[in-house]
């Protein structure tokens, strides 16, 4: 059984992000970068089902200058991966369909069977890129995954889509296919700093070209804005005291008080 | 004075067969000793090599002062003088009682057989033998009695009680039995001696000088008075030699494998301890250790060094880190004597120690054991929640009266579970945000200085102007925000004084103390070179540090990766300027405090007395805990705890040290010199309800009301008194 | 191009989803302000009943065995050809699981430009201008598509739901299955010891509470509030809290009369849980949480400290 997980950097939301003088896009002089959660979460699950079952794991993640990828990659190794693969070039995080697009390529000459991603990104303003994969490449889909079993055999999967209120529905997939991972079943392993910076000295990263050049999004950014905070919330300001007398101050106005029931 | 005629016959009665009998028992126990001795050096060989000497004339120092600490038993006496005198009071007499059997055994075989003429034991060396003997064997039953009722009363530290494993899967009887044996045999060896003493000067019907053995001669006035006539008193004698030769002999085969052996054991052990255990941890080295399998850390037995293996053997239960520990007194799985003592036993299973009559494997069921060796530790036999349990208060390494160092190993065994991955979310997250931003806060480390926003007067960043103090600010006292106000006023404090100081602003990063303890060395050295690469291009004299996490790593562990450094607390800073007149007392705090020590400060790097100081210059009415100084009792913060959940715990350590300090009458405030106890405290006089009663301050925040600082910086357009006051008393010329 | 709106339908159980109601409410106006209709497909098996209660000017019923149940490829096999068909100016899905799903494959199988985590949607030029949140509500951008007509997936609660219009039904016959994707079933969680979306005052824990043990602070507010402790996800994925308590996208929809966020710093994921919330006030230690931007009365404090002390007055 071959497991790929896609896997991708985003900005540090610790930083706070701020416009470029463009006002289209962010301003990356202090912009710090991080590995996308949910990619964290479709990794852990690789791992999790390989290490119960057998197989390999193989990361891939897009060659973005801007970030630290060959961090991410060595990240991937310490947590257990058995292979990982830089896949193109690019100065900054490109958008989903360009991502997806080089993926897809990629795929094309990486044997796999399951190929999981995060359902989503903090960046993917022009969509999802699991489903984006898997259309190009022809293979079924499921985003908002919540479980994944093997099935005996390992033609197929049991997956859990998540809806609202708790509500799951589940679905066989046939293999090859690919799933968006909303969690893992546990958090995500730890990596060792000290094996990382090992591995990032000794361990093989390959590389793949990303494909002919993608379509691209097919948006274009008008102005990108930091919503005001607080611009409808009226602060209250003080000591915790004070900002609980206030609390209950409007409580009471709405005739919601203490002991009522 | 003294003739040959007073002396007594050694083997007095006893036939030339029975000496035969005595002479082939002594050796076969002989045997016994060394091979149980053996045993154990062998398995001290399989443990991994460990460097305790350093550099030899330092070794020489703390051997001598070991050996003077042993002798005069300062270790068992600290803050326990009852078992320190009683203690004293038996080993004095064990070494002496030994030491003259050693005498006898030499005139008898050695020097009658071989150079009569030499013969000593007659005379005056006789009369001065017999008494010294016969006062020390005495103060050696004496010591054992107290003992035995203090052991009979069991007080807490004795009681063995598990805090990790439920009740029914422990079994802890074999300890108790093992103590009782130990304890029960040395005083029938002298009460034997004794019965054996009055029984012979009975029976020779108390020649005069035998008056130089007191405790026998009533004894044996006793026996007689009580109708013992001289011929049943040699019967008796006959028995009672037999009795005590086969106890002694007995005990000699018994000894390796026993709680006897801390004899030989803790002596050795407190002198190799390192005056450094738990300041300065042991420097990873990827390439030298490198097991196989790669793995790092002490997962396993055979990860231990010999040191950690001796250690181990050392430990005589005596429970003061137990009753010390913050993990047990708050119902955390942890307990460094349990921790100790299942490593002990885990050793001596793997690697074939018996223990016969002893405390073998004796409170918990192990499952079967791989080979020699490949016993896991690290979340194995110790468990992670245990590990992660420890505040690294390093109050256990202080208590222990026998130089047992915990806090390396349990650290040794966190590098193995960050090895293995077991790192909870709440810690993972710190380390993301500690790799990422040089904080725990998940902040920016762009914010570390916005503290410094609205000071009236701005700092210096040492890194482009020269300052003769580098302030290392430390992670609390930057981003917490109430610990923020308290890092303000020192700020003004220091300007006020007229220092030459300055920050690194967002050039410095966490100094990783915690981060080493909590067992991620490779975060731990990416901190480090970073903040020994921004320190090197600042140019200062010394560091000042507000956090004494910061001091401990700063002063003691930087010099492995390069950065040597005079350090100095914020406490000792301002006693100095306070001294000095720099800071003038002129609203004296005439109110009772009390005075929280931070681990990190009186115990790591032994600072007590500035802070006293400083509260003294001030004019507070210091009231002392009873747990103070050296012995004070941990936040729950330390070691990485504070970014794990403490949920499930009886009562977090702070709360019961709130309590401690509430319960001394009149205390208005509780003072502390540590940013994270600041945070600690302020939580905990909330949570248990004390908030109107004690007001949690930092040291810095009561000298800045007593210099007569106003505690809201005023707006840097205005008049600021402080500069009038600078200009004109604080800073003379 | 027409000026034709496209809302993808969602059902669940035989109910149309909110959402969709709120997509149809704004598609309409789009509609309307743009000379269009607003059209809402409706894929099933036996839904044709539904139909008739969306506000749409057509609703086009794929009726068919294969689409008895929600599946990401037999979806987008019978949406390919509607929308190569009709040529619609906008697709509006909703940015639910399978909303998603759909959305994005769509964009791909089309080569239509698709704008997701729309929060608004508006005609500017005659072109759909899609106001989207990023970087965790962080940062919001407005798009416009290249060619003027694409996708967008729209946040829940994001429009107002719309009602009341008759449309005009059409089945459309398409043969629709992907035999790879096989649903086998709905699974529902047990019911809790608390319906919270039933709950007047709900107050509501996220990550910030720090520990479990903290738990007990808030229940006590709520206990004195008379009310229910209710959370975001990242407690409920902990186990402190079960999943019923969730409020959110993943979770439930609330309105209850008052919320009190407390340490939630208000993922889009949350918001859209919770932003009818009649009164909202938030608790959180970062100036800088979107929560504040959608709650009424906000204060930048220490959960910690200010819970008990409300608790305190409320008692009083």
């Amino acid at each position: 059984m071959d497991y790929v997980v896609l896997l991708k950097q985003v900005p540090d939301l610790a930083e706070e992000l701020e416009i470029d003088p463009d006002g289209t896009g962010l301003d990356r002089e202090w912009m710090s970068f991080v590995a996308s959660e949910w990619d964290e979460y479709a990794l852990e699950e690789a791992l999790h089902l390989r290490d119960a079952s057998g197989g390999t794991v193989t990361c891939l993640a897009l060659g973005v200058e801007a970030g630290a990828v060959d961090e991410l990659l060595a990240t991937c190794l310490a947590r257990g991966a058995d292979r990982v693969v830089k896949v193109g070039s690019y100065e900054q995080n490109p958008d989903s369909h360009t991502a997806a697009a080089a993926y897809a390529s990629a795929l094309g000459a990486v044997a796999h069977d399951l190929v999981l991603t995060g359902v989503q990104a903090i960046d993917d303003l022009d969509g999802q890129v699991g489903p984006l994969v898997a259309t190009l490449l022809g293979h079924p889909h499921v985003s908002v995954v919540t479980h994944i079993a093997v099935a005996a055999g390992g033609s197929s999967v049991t997956v859990h889509q998540e809806y609202a209120g708790g509500v799951v529905g589940e679905f066989e997939v046939d293999l090859p296919a690919v799933l968006g991972v909303q969690t893992s079943r546990e958090a995500p392993r730890y990596a060792p700093v000290s094996r990382v910076r090992q591995l990032m000295k000794t361990a093989t990263i390959e590389s793949l070209e990303a494909g002919p050049p993608a379509i691209g999004s097919g948006l274009t950014i008008e102005s990108m804005s930091v919503p005001e905070s607080g611009t409808t919330a009226e602060m209250i300001t003080g000591n915790p005291g004070a900002i609980a007398e206030r609390i209950a101050a409007i409580l009471a106005e709405r005739g919601i008080t203490g002991g009522a029931r | 004075m003294f003739g040959r005629d007073v002396t007594r016959e050694i083997f007095e009665g006893i036939s030339p067969q029975g000496e035969l009998v005595f002479y082939v028992l002594s050796a076969i126990v002989s045997i016994v000793f060394i091979v149980g001795i053996g045993v154990r050096l062998r398995k001290y060989a399989r443990g991994r090599s460990q460097d305790v000497i350093g550099s030899p004339l330092g070794f020489i120092r703390r051997v001598t002062r070991s050996s003077f600490d042993t002798a005069l038993n300062r270790t068992v006496a600290k803050r326990d003088p009852y078992a320190g005198v009683f203690h004293a009071a038996v080993m004095w007499g064990f070494i002496v009682l030994f030491i003259g059997t050693a005498i006898l055994t030499i005139e008898s075989d050695i020097v009658r057989p071989l150079a009569p003429q030499f013969s000593f034991y007659w005379g005056t060396f006789y009369v001065i033998y017999s008494f010294v003997l016969d006062v020390l064997g005495l103060a050696m039953l004496v010591g054992i009695g107290a003992l035995a009722i203090r052991r009979y009363r069991k007080p807490r530290q004795l009681d063995y009680g598990r805090v990790d494993i439920a009740p029914a899967t422990t079994d802890r009887g074999g300890f108790r039995t093992g103590d009782w044996i130990f304890l029960g045999w040395l005083g029938l060896l002298g009460l034997s001696g004794f019965v054996l003493e009055g029984t012979r000067i009975l029976a020779h019907d108390f020649p005069s000088f035998e008056i130089f053995s007191p405790v026998g001669w009533v004894v044996g006035a006793i026996l007689g008075a009580l109708g013992m006539h001289a011929d049943a008193a040699e019967g008796i004698r006959y028995a009672m030699w037999w009795a005590h030769a086969g106890t002694a002999l007995a005990f000699v085969a018994y000894f390796p494998f026993s709680k006897a052996i801390h004899t030989i054991s803790d002596p050795v052990n407190l002198a190799l301890r390192s005056p450094l255990a738990g300041r300065r941890l042991p420097v990873f080295d990827l390439a030298a250790v490198a097991p196989a399998d790669g793995h790092v850390g002490i997962r396993d037995l055979a990860d231990l060094t010999w040191k950690q293996l001796v250690d181990v053997d050392a430990c005589t239960k005596c429970g003061r880190c137990h009753v010390a520990c913050p993990a047990v007194a708050s119902g955390a799985p942890l307990s460094p004597r349990d921790l100790i003592l299942d490593i002990r036993q885990e050793a001596d299973a793997a690697w074939g120690i018996a223990a016969p009559l002893g405390e073998h494997r004796s409170d918990r069921a192990y499952g079967t054991l791989p080979d020699p060796g490949g016993s896991r530790l690290a979340g194995g036999l110790i468990s992670a929640e245990t590990l992660w349990s420890c505040t690294m208060c390093l109050a256990c390494v202080e208590a222990c009266p026998v130089g047992i160092e915990h806090v390396p190993t349990i650290v040794g065994m966190r590098r193995s579970l960050v090895d293995q991955g077991e790192v909870s979310p709440s810690l993972q997250t710190a380390f993301a945000s500690l790799a990422k931003q040089g904080n725990s806060f998940g902040q920016s480390g762009r914010a570390r200085a916005k503290w410094t926003d609205g000071l009236a007067t701005p700092i210096v960043d040492a890194r482009k102007e020269d300052v003769d103090w580098l302030w290392f600010v430390g992670d609390f006292a930057s981003f917490d925000v109430r610990v923020q106000e308290s890092t303000r006023l020192v700020a003004r404090l220091f300007q006020a004084a007229g220092m030459d100081f300055g920050i690194l602003y967002e050039g410095e990063r966490n100094a990783g103390n915690d981060v080493r303890r909590a067992g991620e060395e490779g975060l731990f050295e990416m901190l480090v070179e970073h903040n020994v690469g921004q320190l090197s291009k600042a140019r200062f004299r010394r560091i000042v540090t507000t956090d004494p996490h910061t001091l401990n790593t700063l002063k003691f562990e930087y010099p492995d990766f390069g950065g040597e450094y005079e350090v100095w607390h914020y406490s000792q800073v301002l006693a100095a300027l306070l001294a000095s007149g720099d800071l003038v007392t002129r609203n004296r705090i005439d109110r009772k405090v009390t005075y929280h020590d931070p681990c990190y400060l009186a115990r790591y790097s032994k600072v007590t007395a500035a802070p006293r100081e400083v509260l003294a210059a001030i004019g507070a009415n210091l009231v002392e805990m009873p747990r103070n100084g050296a012995n004070t009792f941990c936040c729950g913060a330390g070691g990485g705890r504070i970014w794990q959940d403490d949920s499930g715990l009886i009562e977090r350590p702070s709360e019961q040290r709130i309590r401690e300090a509430v319960a001394l009458p009149g205390i208005s405030d509780f003072v502390t010199a540590c940013p994270k106890d600041l945070t600690m405290y302020t939580a905990a006089v909330k949570a248990t309800g004390h908030e109107q009663r004690l007001l949690v301050s930092d040291l810095a925040e009561l000298v800045a009301a007593a210099i007569g600082m106003p505690l809201e910086e005023p707006p840097a357009n205005e008049e600021v008194p402080l500069a009038e006051l600078e200009a004109t008393e604080v800073l003379p010329g | 191009m027409s000026g034709e709106i496209l809302v993808v339908v969602e059902h669940r159980d035989g109910a149309i989803l909110d959402t969709t109601h709120e997509l149809l409410g704004r598609a309409s106006a789009l509609a309307t302000q743009g000379g269009g209709e607003a059209v809402a497909v409706l894929l099933g098996s036996g839904v044709a009943g539904l139909a008739s209660s969306l506000s749409a000017s057509r609703v086009l019923v794929v009726d068919d065995p294969g689409l008895e149940s929600f599946s990401p490829s037999a979806y987008q096999a019978a949406l390919v050809p509607i929308i190569k068909e009709r040529a619609p100016a906008l697709v509006m899905v909703a940015n639910s699981g399978p909303g998603m799903d759909v959305a994005a494959g769509l964009s791909a199988a089309l080569s239509l430009p698709l704008a997701a985590y729309a929060v608004d949607v508006s005609l500017d030029g005659g072109a759909p201008l899609v106001t989207c949140q990023l970087y965790a509500g962080k940062i919001q951008a407005k798009v416009r598509f290249d060619g003027g007509r694409g996708i967008v997936t729209v946040v829940a609660g994001s429009f107002a739901p719309a009602s009341g219009a008759s449309p005009a039904v059409e089945q459309v016959a398409l043969g629709a299955s992907d035999a790879r994707i096989r649903f086998t079933g709905l699974l529902k969680p047990e019911a809790g010891d608390v319906d919270i979306t039933r709950e007047s005052v709900l107050v509501s824990v996220g990550r910030g509470i720090g520990e479990q043990d903290n738990l007990e602070l808030v229940e006590a507010l709520a206990t004195a509030l008379g009310g229910a402790v209710s959370s975001s996800r990242p407690i409920a994925d902990a186990g402190w809290l079960p999943r019923t308590r969730q409020v959110g996208k993943s979770g439930l929809k609330v309105k209850p009369k008052v919320y009190i966020a407390l340490g939630i710093s208000g993922a889009p994921e949350h918001l859209e849980g919770m932003r009818g919330a009649e009164l909202i006030i938030a608790v959180n230690s970062d100036a800088r949480a979107p929560i504040f931007s959608v709650a009424h009365y906000g204060a930048v404090a220490d959960l910690l400290d200010v819970v008990p002390a409300l608790t305190a007055k409320l008692g009083s």
